[in-house]
């Protein structure tokens, strides 16, 4: 892992005294002086220069800034960045970049997953955090029989379960394509 | 070569985007460290501000400006004689006259985000409120004629004599459907970053047509548009809304200039359903007479609908009427009616979208009491030429595109008697309905260069706001040149470039992709009898807007298409579920297969949004849009949407442009409405005519029994 530090000398006039975190982000540590209103969110935007993760609403109602903390899917605008010393967190761009691609980017590619693609990369670590939620036997509110310890994961049960991420652009039925591509060959 | 036009390749820019690489205009790191904007927004719907304190503002940590109608610089007014209102100046902050709820009220900048939010929330504004009209439906008595519609159409149209006909006809449907408030709210909020270099400003904006965003921020800063160059290589999303500029891009760039350092905002999410579009509410009078065979004898379609008093905006609501079905006497017309709310702008299909579903619920009805199919009522009165100009059809497809779509979806299944069929809890409706939209060709310019590497460099300040534009630039270009795809590289999203059309009104495609073709031609041309090296070669391509083409005044060019739903309504809770829908088009020569169809459904599922969840409230005291989030101001999840397909009927339109295409990114919205409200009253045997249908609308009327 390797050690970086991002000189944030932003908020030094700030009231609010500035909080220092290391956030782990893709891997690598990142040294962060943040004013600690800072949401998740705005630090990898706007402090670590991360910008793939999307801005859409800002309170948890879209989806766009979904990113993996310690494997599991969160809306980065919804939690401060002070909050998570301890954690892993991976963004789009930890994923795969544009000549190696990770497989579920591959796939959104491959089935038009996508128009505008602001939504997308939200859609992707959604898609993929669910996947991880699903093969743990978590049950959705399309799950017939909450008690049963394994989920066949339809294209209803994908659909619940990425209804938090809104795509205003609707590439609803290629989303389920790509991501039932993922599945599939997962389970191949 | 094979051909690559039409052929359903990946997007070139795929990999960029799916990867978080793609840059949107708040996302631009290398003009340095930014500051931050936020708006400070009116809490009345009409008066005037009587005392503004924005000391607590400035003192706040990190405040670098707040900015009021006090000190706001001069701008350039607003010049309702400049027929495209994205073209005119749009001044911010220029008095205290407050005309709508939200209106800004003050700017302020800090050095973070953090600081300039906490410091909006010390502006204190006392005002004068004055009682404003909010209330739609109390002023449809003061309705007036505008002069001219939406895209400068006739704000009336009258053939033969419709009362005359309609009184005496055998079978009336007379009806009046309402629609909301909607609201195009892309993903990527409304947003600019704005650079200055001593007197150069380079703005980084989220908008749909260079062009006409440079011309407005040029009258509004009133500075040489010379000096001001405008970056956009990727939109996220518009939908009518960016096709102008709004107050972030003008604060930032009034913020930027004063400051003398680059300046972003982006508008909150409830910012922007007080400060961007909306599309305006409607009271739509419908109504049909046909003789008892079906065909119509008179056709009449009245819409009214708001607008703003400060910015007059009509909906071109009643056009589709005119041209869609035969009938000798006819008569469409449109009446505004102010209210002091957020001017009414261009969303997804204006027009189409909400007069589509008054129209083609009305024919349903109109089957419905013939017992006709409603397909073959449509085909009995399919016109041989434009109805109402009586000029040819260019290549009009309406009919196969019905038939082609009822044998797809398997249309004969459909419950003959409505609240016939029950699946489970689900009681079950097909329902259907007609699409079109017309194609417009504005002026548009490209050019290509032969770069030292041996690629093709095509250039246009053309936008791709999802629409595959670099993607379908590069099939024409590659085709063109005769040059395999990566022989090509396509930049768009620059002022610098040539003015293409924009992305808007479904002409980006076609219009941009032609004047592509051109460019590519002439430079074809020029290395055939040129003794010069290749490299560094360049020609341009142009097209004329449609007023100088004289096919788009000889024929009638539209593009068509057929909408079918099945949806499932709950016996008990009237909850309504779409089940699965199929659309099919013809829109000329596809350029993408791959890409036409995502934004085909991308349309459809705008469609089932604006039949059942989209509907902007007003606090009629207030003004005030209350459902200001995408928690209640609803648009479709995945959950929403089922399968959904677009078929696309293979074509080529060679009176619309010499590629043989046609736009199609609001025809798949154009209808879907409809077709999804008539499979609820086919499942229900209930019509609501005040949309959007939910439950509480339906459950009253629910059949006890099936
Ligand atoms: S930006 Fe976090 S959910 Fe919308
Ligand atoms: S791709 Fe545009 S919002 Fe999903």
């Amino acid at each position: 892992m390797s050690l970086s530090t991002v000189g944030d000398t932003k908020n030094a006039e700030n009231a609010t005294e500035n909080a220092k975190v290391a956030l782990t982000v893709n891997g690598r540590v990142r040294q962060l002086e943040l004013d600690p209103r800072t949401s998740l969110l705005d630090a990898l935007r706007e402090h670590l220069h991360l910008t793939g993760t999307k801005k859409g609403c800002d309170h948890g109602q879209c989806g766009a800034c979904t990113v993996l903390i310690n494997g599991r899917r969160i809306n980065s605008c919804l939690t401060l960045a002070v909050m998570h010393a301890d954690d892993e967190i991976v963004t789009i761009e930890g994923l795969g970049s544009p000549d190696a691609l990770h497989p579920m980017q591959a796939a959104f590619v491959l089935r038009d997953g996508f128009q505008c693609g602001y939504c997308t990369p939200g859609q992707i670590c959604s898609a993929i955090g669910m996947l991880a939620e699903a093969k743990a036997g978590w049950p959705s509110h399309a799950t017939a029989d909450v008690a049963a310890q394994t989920t066949a994961l339809t294209d209803a049960e994908i659909r619940e379960r990425m209804s938090g991420n809104i795509c205003r652009c609707a590439a609803y039925p290629n989303i389920i394509a790509a991501i039932r591509d993922v599945a599939e060959g997962d389970r191949g | 070569m094979a051909t690559m036009t039409g052929q359903p390749i990946n997007r070139i820019d795929g990999p960029l985007k799916v990867s978080g690489k793609a840059t949107y205009a708040y996302e631009h790191w290398d003009v340095g460290e930014p500051l931050y904007g936020f708006i400070v927004g009116a809490t009345i719907g009409k008066g005037r501000i009587v005392q503004i304190d924005t000391t607590g503002a400035e003192r706040s940590p990190g405040v670098r400006m707040v900015m009021t109608y006090r000190n706001a610089p001069a701008q350039g007014p607003r010049d309702a004689s400049i027929p495209s209102q994205y073209s005119r100046a749009y001044p911010m902050l220029s008095g205290p006259d407050i005309h709508h709820y939200g209106e800004p009220v003050a700017l302020v900048v800090a050095t973070t985000y953090e600081q300039a939010r906490a410091a909006a929330s010390l502006v204190e504004v006392e005002y004068a409120v004055l009682s404003g009209h909010f209330d739609f439906a109390k002023r449809l008595d003061k309705a007036y004629a505008p002069k001219a519609v939406n895209a400068g159409l006739a704000t009336d149209s009258a053939v033969g004599n419709f009362d005359t006909a309609f009184k005496s006809a055998d079978v009336k449907i007379d009806q009046v459907y309402t629609t909301p408030y909607q609201f195009s709210q892309p993903m990527e909020p409304h947003c600019c970053l704005a650079v200055p270099n001593g007197d150069d400003l380079t703005v980084y904006v989220s908008a749909q047509i260079l062009a006409e965003a440079h011309t407005a921020i040029a009258s509004t800063l009133k500075i040489d548009p010379l000096r001001i160059r405008l970056v956009t290589p990727y939109v996220g999303g518009g939908f009518g809304s960016k096709l102008g500029i709004h107050g972030e891009t003008i604060l930032a760039a009034l913020a930027a200039r004063a400051l003398k350092e680059p300046v972003k905002i982006a508008m909150t999410r409830q910012q922007i359903f007080h400060l961007v579009s909306v599309r305006p509410a409607t009271s739509q009078r419908v109504r049909l007479g046909a003789g008892r065979d079906g065909r119509l004898v008179a056709l009449g379609h009245d819409v009214t609908m708001f607008t703003s008093p400060i910015s007059e905006y009509a909906e071109q609501s009643a056009t589709s009427a005119r041209g869609l079905y035969a009938a000798p006497n006819r008569l469409t017309r449109h009446r505004l009616t102010a209210l002091d709310l957020p001017r009414g702008e261009d969303v997804r299909a204006p027009g189409e979208a909400p007069g589509l579903h008054a129209f083609e619920s009305a024919m349903d009805e109109l089957a419905h009491a013939l017992n006709m199919d409603p397909i073959e009522l449509r085909i009995l009165n399919e016109p041989k030429v434009h109805p109402e100009e009586g000029i040819p059809f260019s290549d009009r497809r309406l009919v196969e595109c019905m038939r082609e779509g009822a044998r797809r979806f398997g249309w004969e299944r459909r419950p003959a008697k409505p609240a016939s069929v029950r699946d489970g809890r689900w009681l079950v409706g097909y329902g259907m309905a007609a699409a079109i939209r017309g194609q417009f060709q504005m002026t548009s310019k490209a050019k290509v260069r032969m770069g030292p590497d041996g690629i093709a460099v095509v250039q246009s300040d053309m936008t791709d706001i999802g629409t595959g534009t670099y993607t379908i630039v590069a099939q024409v270009a590659a085709d063109a040149l005769g040059v395999p795809l990566d022989r090509v590289r396509v930049e768009l999203g620059r002022s610098d470039y040539p003015a293409g059309a924009g992305s808007g009104g479904s002409w980006g495609a076609s219009n941009t992709c032609t004047s592509v073709h051109r460019a590519c031609m002439a430079l074809r041309e020029k290395l055939r009898i040129g003794k010069i090296p290749a490299e560094g070669m360049e020609a341009e391509g142009e097209i004329a807007a449609m007023s100088e083409e004289p096919n788009y005044k000889n024929y009638s060019i539209f593009t068509y298409g057929a909408h079918f739903a099945e949806v499932g309504v709950d016996v008990d809770t009237a909850e309504i579920r779409l089940r699965r829908m199929l659309g099919v088009f013809a829109a000329g020569r596809i350029l993408n297969a791959k890409t036409a169809r995502s934004q085909l459904i991308g349309g459809m599922t705008w469609g089932v949004s604006s039949a059942l969840l989209e509907d902007g409230t007003v606090d009629a005291r207030t003004g005030a849009f209350v459902n200001r989030d995408l928690a209640e101001y609803l648009v479709p999840v995945h959950a929403d949407i089922p399968e959904i397909d677009a078929i696309l009927l293979d074509g080529f339109d060679g009176k619309a442009n010499e590629l043989g295409a046609k736009g199609l990114g609001e025809l798949g919205n154009c209808g879907a409405n409809a077709a999804v409200a008539n499979a609820v009253f086919n499942a229900t045997g209930v019509r609501v005519r005040d949309f959007p249908i939910t439950l509480d609308k339906v459950l009253p009327a629910l059949p006890r029994e099936v």
